[in-house]
């Protein structure tokens, strides 16, 4: 029988079947951050259960950890405690953290694949809706809740329905000033918020395999936001040349026989998909979100659609109309972070735009990478320094703005160009109006202090 | 868990889709370690931007305050996997949600948490006119056991749930005792994987 990628890692996974009716699917690795882990913890000691497996679990510091120069536990009053008990509560069951100050402190979707503790074919469990960014590796990440952490680490297997599939195959080829962030954005608006819902995704066809590795987590980041549970790109040589020599990787006969299985990691040529969709990205623009949600995209030069009664909201909260467009409206932030755009390429990328340029004036700008090893990395390249020289913010990695959890938010009113993944209502700050977009828009709205259409500074400049 | 028994109460109707989690537990409320989560539901919707209460909100009209049943649109929960938005529920009283649809997330956080998640489909809409009209001046009753909605006016709404499912709720089942009774199956997963894709098991460098 043919067989999609996917199920062949579920397969892989599967332990048995519940009484329930639910699939255990066995999670290779699992990791906490501090937001959700301390409840879990306090659940198990109430139950009087261990973490099965505390060698395979680790936990991060990324939501409330405040991202400002020299940090540290309390730099952030309000995540304080989380940071502490996660940290105490982890050691004390063997768990490793990423602790800050350490090399690998970071968000916990962008360290685990660097390190290469998540590795293609492979499980991934995370409290966390993101965990689905490992997927640019082709690894199958599963967020979950709280009660549903602590069944992971008293078990290491996950109770799942199995979820319907869907291949989305990018057809075309991207034009300059365009990239993941864009294709994402736009797939979205396409499909709709509940689009995926109750199935896994598969991105193929043209577009996703000239993606690097880093545009494939951008990618595969805000599945989702489409409502589907989690998704992968098929890995292949660009994978693996990625992951090789990285911390956690295997070396030597039991890498060779990795990589052996790791090629057999493609669907079958005749597999079936409960749905099959084709989206072609040629002449696809820079996106921008105009709403308070990641469906409500338009192409930056596009007029804000008439959204009608249902979306009237939105627009209000936003403060926009229908049929004017976003460009030239002035911002007061820019955000260049997150799980979704923080990594070593989405920080060159802004880095080339931005050198020799100056920030507008009245603008708050903002670079936060996504790990300390980014941000080791960008320093050693002198990205720091030209974004520093531009007027940027250079900050210790976190989840910073985009959840506004660690003390860093926007006020009221205030209009912030993001490259996170939820323009939600309050979500970057009570009030605050954030537009998504990709690292290149964010870096293009910071320097002309409007939302601008970066291809305008694409060619001519620097 | 306790066990799913019959929800009596009034249904509240807040008849928008694709709210997030954001939007029921919102993220300011959960800076607290300990938060109050009955007074965090919807936080930012319930309250003007001074503290008082928002008249126009929905939980926060007299008829509806002691809600036992919400009654909502496509795609609830979507968005972030916190399970507060699941707490924030219980903590305020619904015991179960009518929605035209859920996000996977979301509806797994209920059915951990004793939280019933209802979809009708054809005949959510008569179901939805039904709320508006009856407007909180009487209760509505949920039975599981029975899989249905009785509405005052004695009109029956069946639901389907999965065997599974139910009667996992009724009994409130501890899931990882369900999960504990295959502990010697996920052994012998582990040991015949550690032989034959030995990364998988073990991580170098750590
Ligand atoms: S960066 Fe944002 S979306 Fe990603 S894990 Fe952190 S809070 Fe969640």
């Amino acid at each position: 029988m043919s067989l999609t990628l996917i199920d062949k890692i579920w397969n892989a996974h599967l332990i048995g079947t519940r009484a329930d009716g639910r699939d255990l699917v066995y999670m290779d690795r699992l990791v906490l951050h501090e937001l959700h882990a301390p409840h879990a913890f306090s659940r198990l000691a109430a139950t009087g259960r261990t973490v099965r497996r505390p060698d395979l679990v680790f936990a991060a510091l990324d939501h409330t950890v405040a991202t400002q120069p020299g940090r540290d536990d309390t730099t952030n009053p309000a995540g304080t405690d989380f940071i502490r008990a996660t940290r105490e509560e982890s050691r004390n069951r063997g768990i490793s953290v990423f602790d800050l100050g350490q090399d690998w402190q970071g968000i916990s979707h962008v360290v685990a694949p660097e390190l290469g503790m998540v590795l293609p074919g492979a499980t991934h469990a995370v409290p966390d809706s993101h965990a689905c960014t490992v997927g640019g590796i082709g690894a199958l990440g599963f967020g979950c809740g709280t009660t549903e952490l602590e069944h992971v680490m008293a078990t290491q297997v996950m109770a799942l329905k199995r979820p319907k599939q869907m291949r989305i195959s990018l057809e075309g080829s991207l034009s300059p000033g365009v990239s993941a962030k864009d294709v994402v954005l736009h797939v979205i608006s396409r499909l709709g918020l509940s689009g995926g819902r109750g199935h896994m995704v598969e991105f193929a066809g043209p577009v996703a395999r000239a993606m690097s590795v880093e545009a494939r987590f951008t990618l595969c980041n805000m599945i989702i936001e489409m409502g589907a549970r989690s998704g992968l790109v098929a890995p292949d040589e660009a994978v693996f040349a990625w992951l090789d020599g990285r911390r956690m990787m295997p070396t030597g006969e039991a890498l060779e026989l990795a990589l052996r299985t790791w090629r057999t990691l493609a669907s079958d040529p005749d597999a079936r998909f409960d749905q099959d969709i084709s989206i072609d990205c040629t002449n696809l623009a820079p996106q921008i979100t105009w709403g308070t949600d990641p469906s409500q995209v338009i192409g930056v030069g596009d007029a804000v659609p008439d959204p009608g009664e249902a979306g009237q909201r939105a627009l209000t909260y936003m403060g926009l109309q229908p049929g004017m467009t976003l460009e030239g409206l002035p911002v007061d932030r820019v955000f260049i972070g997150s799980c979704t755009n923080s990594r070593i390429t989405d920080l060159r990328e802004v880095a080339a735009l931005v050198r020799g340029r100056k920030v507008a004036d009245g603008v708050r700008a903002i670079v936060v990478p996504g790990s300390s090893a980014v941000k080791r990395q960008a320093e050693a390249e002198g990205l720091d320094a030209i974004f520093e020289a531009a007027g940027f913010a250079w900050h210790e990695s976190g989840c910073s703005l985009c959840a506004g959890a660690n003390g860093d938010e926007a006020g009221r009113g205030e209009r912030v160009v993001a490259t996170s993944n939820r323009n939600f209502e309050n979500r970057q700050g009570p009030g605050a109006r954030t537009h998504l977009a990709s690292p290149a828009m964010a870096a293009a709205a910071a320097l002309t202090g409007t939302i601008t259409d970066v291809r305008r500074l694409l060619g001519g400049g620097s | 868990m306790q066990g799913f028994t019959t929800v009596t109460g009034t249904a509240a109707p807040l008849l928008l889709d694709d709210i997030n989690t954001d939007q029921i537990a919102p993220g300011v409320y959960l800076r607290h370690f300990r938060p109050d989560y009955a007074a965090l539901l919807f936080g930012l919707r319930r309250y003007k931007p001074d503290g008082s209460d928002d008249p126009g909100f929905v939980l926060n009209q007299p008829q509806y305050r002691q809600a036992r049943i919400l009654v909502t649109g496509a795609n609830f929960g979507c968005g972030s996997s916190r399970e507060q938005a699941v707490w924030a529920m219980t903590a305020f009283g619904i015991g179960c949600i009518v929605a035209r649809g859920f996000a996977d997330i979301y509806r797994e956080n209920c059915l951990k948490n004793g939280l019933l998640p209802v979809v009708l489909g054809e005949a959510m809409p008569a179901f939805e006119a039904l709320v508006t009209r009856i407007d909180g001046s009487a209760p509505f009753t949920v039975s599981l056991e029975e899989r249905h909605i009785l509405a005052p006016d004695g009109t029956r709404f069946d639901f389907a749930i999965s065997d599974g499912e139910r009667h996992a709720l009724l009994h409130g089942l501890d899931d990882i005792g369900l999960t504990l009774e295959l502990a010697d199956t996920i052994a012998a997963w582990e040991a015949q994987i550690s032989a034959t894709a030995p990364w998988q098991q073990n991580i170098p460098g750590k």
